[in-house]
């Protein structure tokens, strides 16, 4: 199962780094990223893989939301399907 | 593979335009449940509600979190009462009232619809005692609502029924008064009620529904004032391919969620309700999309066009997103839960007249209006009557919520708290309408050839 992962913020050093290394103790494999400065921000959007994840949906989304207040961003994660549904027909 | 640019922006929408999911409804029949034993139906009506929705706020709240979309209540709808009660020999059916709100609190769900009778035509004795049962159980309960459908296209309008409910209204509102008349913010009185609206207070199980069924209604004001914010002093041609489009992503977010719930709850899908639901959050106002729109005030001359148009390319951008549309489906404008209606209630431009001109071309119709506490039940009868006309007349579901605000008086403002805002208490004629309410009786059904 494909789930989304965005993180914005104040760009700084590690981003990046941190949220993969949080992933992959998770055992979620990344499959894309896609990374900018929007306005100011910094600005990711990640395609990951989450069939193998070892804990909860509910624990990554808290994990990785954990991680973003630790560093000042805001990360989330939500399934590919949503963006889909919006977007293509 | 990956498109940036939509993922934000569907981020964008959640976050900061209010873009939610308005309420999951489940609607469970409860035929099986009629027993000569009133307690008895009630321990069957308890034991199927919870039976049925057990896991339905769960898989809300999974789905919430899986998907990163808000969904805001999980409700409940089942068979009108006063059909279910009738096997009863009781003398009210308060008891009914009371079994499906403490049904209600055990699934954790935000409300629970149908405590209601259908009386377009003529009402049966137990019609007529679950209507009289409504002050009481509104006052008694928290989670319950009630509405009672008094006309159709079909069958005309009951006047008795009108007549009744302009009376329960203000009993409703006398038995709640230490709340402002909250117990009337649950009960909603209809003309062509639909059986699948997953909006409350309105909502029941139809007669010709499923055993179980999951409607999802969708919102998004502030999603369609947003894009519109992009085609300023555009002609409307473009405002409206632009409510079209952005119509199209949110009813497919609904569809997505509804067709998740259905699959996770071994329900069968219903409908995606399409309607354009305000919260008083500002920026999540239909009032303040129609002054986008270029009117300076909703309320002046032009809002009725505006609306119309709303209304329509809502529909039209919803139905290809969604695999079956129904519900009320269209513009809400209830008063006390839009910021922008609410303000130009307070300014004075926006009057009971003009609401009631823009319920011809919307969805649903005079919805959470505060009047005046001595407002006589004649006066909220005739009220009632003239939105059922519409209704009838224009083959559309048309409805009225109103608060007669104990102790209250233009001017005033009332909390209701929660989604149900807060309401300015608005004027009516004064003027009485007593005589034509006194005649009673039935207005028959319209023609509908020769339409002019």
């Amino acid at each position: 199962m494909n789930a989304i992962v965005t993180v914005v913020g104040q760009d700084r050093v590690g981003i990046i780094a941190a949220v993969c290394i949080r992933l992959a103790s998770l055992n979620i494999n990344v499959l894309d990223i896609s990374q900018t400065i929007l306005q100011g921000n910094f600005t990711m959007v990640m395609a990951v893989d989450i069939s193998e994840a070892n804990v909860s949906f509910k624990e990554i989304s808290d994990t990785l939301s954990e991680l973003g207040n630790d560093m000042g961003l805001s990360i989330r994660i939500q399934r590919e399907e949503i963006f889909d549904a919006m977007h293509t027909i | 593979m990956l498109n940036r640019k939509e993922i934000l922006s569907t981020i964008e929408m959640i976050d900061q335009q209010h873009l939610d999911i308005r309420t999951i409804t489940m609607g469970i029949s409860l035929y099986d449940c009629c027993d000569g034993d009133a307690s008895a139906a009630c321990a069957k009506i308890y034991d199927k509600i919870s039976r049925y929705a057990e896991k339905l706020v769960t898989t809300g709240e999974a789905i919430e979190i899986e998907y990163g979309i808000p969904i805001v209540n999980k409700r409940i709808s089942v068979s009108p009462i006063a059909l279910i009660a009738a096997a009863s020999d009781i003398p009210d059916y308060i008891p009914f009232a009371k079994v499906l709100d403490r049904a209600a609190k055990n699934c954790g769900v935000d409300f629970i619809g149908g405590f209601s009778a259908l009386v377009q035509k003529g009402m049966t004795k137990a019609d007529e005692k679950l209507i009289r049962s409504i002050p009481e159980a509104l006052a008694s309960t928290e989670l319950v609502c009630s509405s009672v459908n008094v006309g159709s296209t079909k069958a005309g309008i009951n006047m008795d029924a009108v007549g009744l409910m302009g009376q329960i209204i203000k009993e409703t509102s006398a038995l709640t008064s230490d709340r402002d008349g909250l117990g009337c913010a649950k009960l909603v009185v209809f003309c062509n009620a639909v059986e699948d609206n997953p909006f409350m207070a309105g909502a029941f199980h139809g007669t010709g529904e499923a055993e179980k069924v999951i409607n999802v209604g969708v919102s998004g004001p502030g999603v369609i004032h947003s894009a519109l914010k992009s085609v300023k002093g555009q002609p409307l041609d473009v405002v409206a391919e632009t409510i079209k489009k952005t119509a199209f992503r949110v009813t497919r977010m609904g569809q997505l969620v509804a067709r998740e719930a259905s699959e996770r709850l071994g329900t069968p899908f219903g409908i995606v309700d399409l309607s354009l639901a305000p919260t008083p959050a500002v920026g999540d106002s239909v009032a303040r999309i129609l002054e986008e729109m270029g009117l300076e005030v909703c309320g002046t001359h032009g809002t009725t066009a505006a609306l119309a148009m709303l209304n329509d390319a809502v529909k039209k951008g919803g139905i290809m997103a969604s695999s079956s549309v129904g519900g009320l489906s269209g513009a809400f404008i209830p008063v006390s839960e839009d910021e922008g209606m609410i303000s130009a209630a307070e300014r004075g431009t926006l009057c009971i007249d003009k609401l009631e001109a823009m319920t011809c071309v919307c969805s649903v119709g005079l919805d959470m209006i505060a009047v005046p506490g001595d407002t006589p039940a004649d006066t909220i009868s005739a009220i009632i009557a003239d939105e059922a006309a519409i209704g009838m007349i224009n083959s559309k579901t048309t409805a009225v919520r109103l608060i007669p605000a104990p102790g209250r008086k233009v001017g005033d403002r009332i909390e209701l708290g929660g989604l149900l805002g807060s309401a300015p208490v608005m004027p009516v004629h004064s003027e009485s309408s007593s005589d034509f309410i006194c005649r009673g009786g039935h207005i028959p059904a319209p023609v509908n050839s020769l339409r002019n």
